[in-house]
């Protein structure tokens, strides 16, 4: 259990975080969001133990990150948005060297290898120079490190940030795969993927929480519920060609939807649809077969995550 | 104690995978054999002690300059290329970070000089060597390499750059060179603290000759000490920044 309480980080006079305070049980896998300026960094930076905190307490599972801070650390596996990695080590070396800065034996991190290799999908880079590496496997690299001494809460800052489509897939199984043995804590600019990888998220704004799942109303939670388990989609986003009547005519034939809202205007219908399970072709097809013109489909759930994100951290007037 | 080598031993492997470790090993060689054969043995006949004194005394040179290069590094270019954080995030001390890097640049020093041990021995040839001199000198250029190796990774702990960390280490130790100048300019008794302070004149010339002087040794230690903890203190400091 991590149990962050009434943690606060000034630099100078400034505030970048004041007063947070939130938990995570062991296994989960919560997004960190909020805008830039918003302190994530630096919320992560000291729960990675890389900055101390101007007040307030970090534990896990009971361990005090001030008053047993090489402890704590050894729970800790952190990767920044930028890897830590020596370039001219090849890939081996360099979780040899990082096992031993952990504390691990040479026994026990020979044991150890092969499976951190397979989690973060390395197994044909092992010994090559890091500096020949591109950046998508330079960020496996990275999350290698930060898991193989087996930590308690791993810390990804922007995981795929700069990765290609193909990467980000490769990227979302290897934090799966972490799951299965730890605490996984993702900050991220990336909404979709939050939507796709976290169980649920915390909202920083301006350096305070304003999305806390526990024991407060979660306005996150009815978006991400069922997420964690893949790529489920059962919320559709669709604009479609055709007349309001039509479009709820094949809606309704159809059978596919627990509920669905409409809105019309210059010809176009957009449509927002949630599935009884997870069958948008099907609901597509139906569409077409009625004569309904399919534009534009996309995961609903994403585009609903945004506006409750946008929600949370703008200003209104 | 682990935690210390592990480092030690990963910051030795950069300097030998890397170009730069590879250009001070062989200016550093380079500069001393030259030193040897032009300085030291020169074109007059010498004797031997004098032969392996200027020799000493020009050793100096390479160990300031290569310690301050090889110390320069040490935290500075972690930070630069945001590895820093790596060590900062591990279940390691500050003072274990510190010793380790220093142990490393030190280290790749030693065996650098080591290097030149034939050079000396080499006055066999036309001479009489005699190796309680060259143990003496040796022993004095690695306590100097030791101090200003340490002033070095301070340097480098404080600075952002490893051009700063280059500048303000050569700072340091030109400052403490010319202690000793300040000294002969003063009065007591602060002609004796500029003295005590001088990193080569009085500490240094006693090795040259072949003696073992404890309160130099002593001055080499605190000196290494002294900056190591103001490294160890300036890289927690940057916990708090």
């Amino acid at each position: 259990m991590i149990e962050v309480r009434n943690l606060s980080r000034y630099y100078g006079s400034f505030c970048a975080v004041e007063e947070v305070s939130f938990s995570i049980s062991d296994g989960e896998v919560v997004g960190f969001l909020g805008r830039n300026g918003a302190g994530k960094s630096t919320t992560l930076k000291v729960l990675a133990g890389l900055l101390t905190p101007s007040s307030g307490t970090v534990t896990i599972d009971g361990v005090d990150m001030t008053e047993a801070p090489t402890s704590f650390r050894s729970r800790i596996g952190w990767l920044p948005e930028d890897p830590p990695l020596y370039e001219d080590m090849t890939v081996v070396d360099f979780l040899r060297y990082v096992g031993g800065l952990r504390g691990m034996d040479a026994a026990a991190i020979e044991a150890r290898l092969p499976e951190v290799l397979a989690k973060a999908q390395l197994q044909d880079r092992t010994d090559q120079l890091i500096s020949e590496l591109s950046h998508g496997y330079r960020k496996r690299v990275g999350i290698a490190q930060a898991i193989i001494h087996r930590p308690k809460l791993v810390i990804l800052d922007e995981p795929i940030s700069g990765l290609d489509p193909a990467q980000i897939r490769g990227m979302r199984a290897v934090i799966r795969a972490l799951a299965e043995e730890s605490t996984v804590l993702i900050s991220s600019h990336n909404l979709p993927e939050v939507s796709a990888t976290c169980d649920r998220v915390l909202v920083l704004k301006r350096g305070r929480l304003v999305a806390e799942p526990d024991g407060a109303p979660d306005p996150m939670a009815p978006t991400l519920g069922g997420l964690a388990g893949g790529p489920i989609v059962q919320h559709l986003s669709l604009t479609l060609r055709g007349d309001e009547a039509a479009v709820r005519k094949a809606l309704d034939d159809s059978g596919l939807c627990k509920g669905y809202s409409l809105k019309a205007g210059d010809g176009l219908v957009l449509a927002y649809a949630l599935l009884h399970a997870d069958t948008p072709e099907a609901l597509v097809s139906a569409l077409v077969k009625a004569g309904v013109g399919v534009r534009r489909v996309e995961d609903g759930l994403a585009n609903q995550l945004e506006d409750v994100f946008l929600d949370l951290t703008e200003d209104r007037k | 104690m682990t935690a210390v080598l592990h480092i030690a031993r990963r910051e030795l492997g950069s300097y030998l995978n890397s170009w730069w470790g590879w250009v001070i090993l062989a200016l550093i060689l380079l500069f001393d054999g030259l030193a040897f054969n032009v300085y030291a043995v020169g074109f007059q006949p010498k004797y031997s002690s004098d032969v392996l004194e200027a020799f000493m005394e020009a050793g100096t040179v390479t160990v300031m300059i290569g310690g301050i290069l090889l110390a320069m590094p040490t935290i500075a270019r972690e930070h630069g290329a945001g590895t820093l954080a790596l060590l900062q995030t591990a279940p390691v001390t500050e003072a274990q970070i510190i010793a380790g890097k220093y142990l490393g640049a030190l280290g790749f020093l030693t065996i650098i000089k080591a290097l030149t041990l034939y050079m000396p021995a080499l006055v066999e040839i036309n001479g009489k060597v005699s190796w309680s001199q060259i143990g003496a000198g040796y022993l004095g250029l690695f306590s100097l390499g030791a101090a200003v190796v340490a002033i070095g990774v301070f340097a480098s702990t404080v600075s952002r750059n490893q051009v700063l960390a280059a500048v303000l280490g050569g700072s340091i130790v030109g400052l403490l060179i010319l202690a000793w100048l300040v000294s002969r300019m003063s009065d007591p008794p602060l002609k004796s603290v500029f003295a005590y302070m001088a990193l080569f004149d009085k500490h240094f010339q006693p090795f040259m000759r072949g003696r073992i002087n404890t309160e130099s040794l002593v001055y080499y230690a605190s000196v290494s000490f002294g900056f190591l903890l103001l490294s160890t203190r300036a890289l927690k400091a940057r916990r708090w920044v």
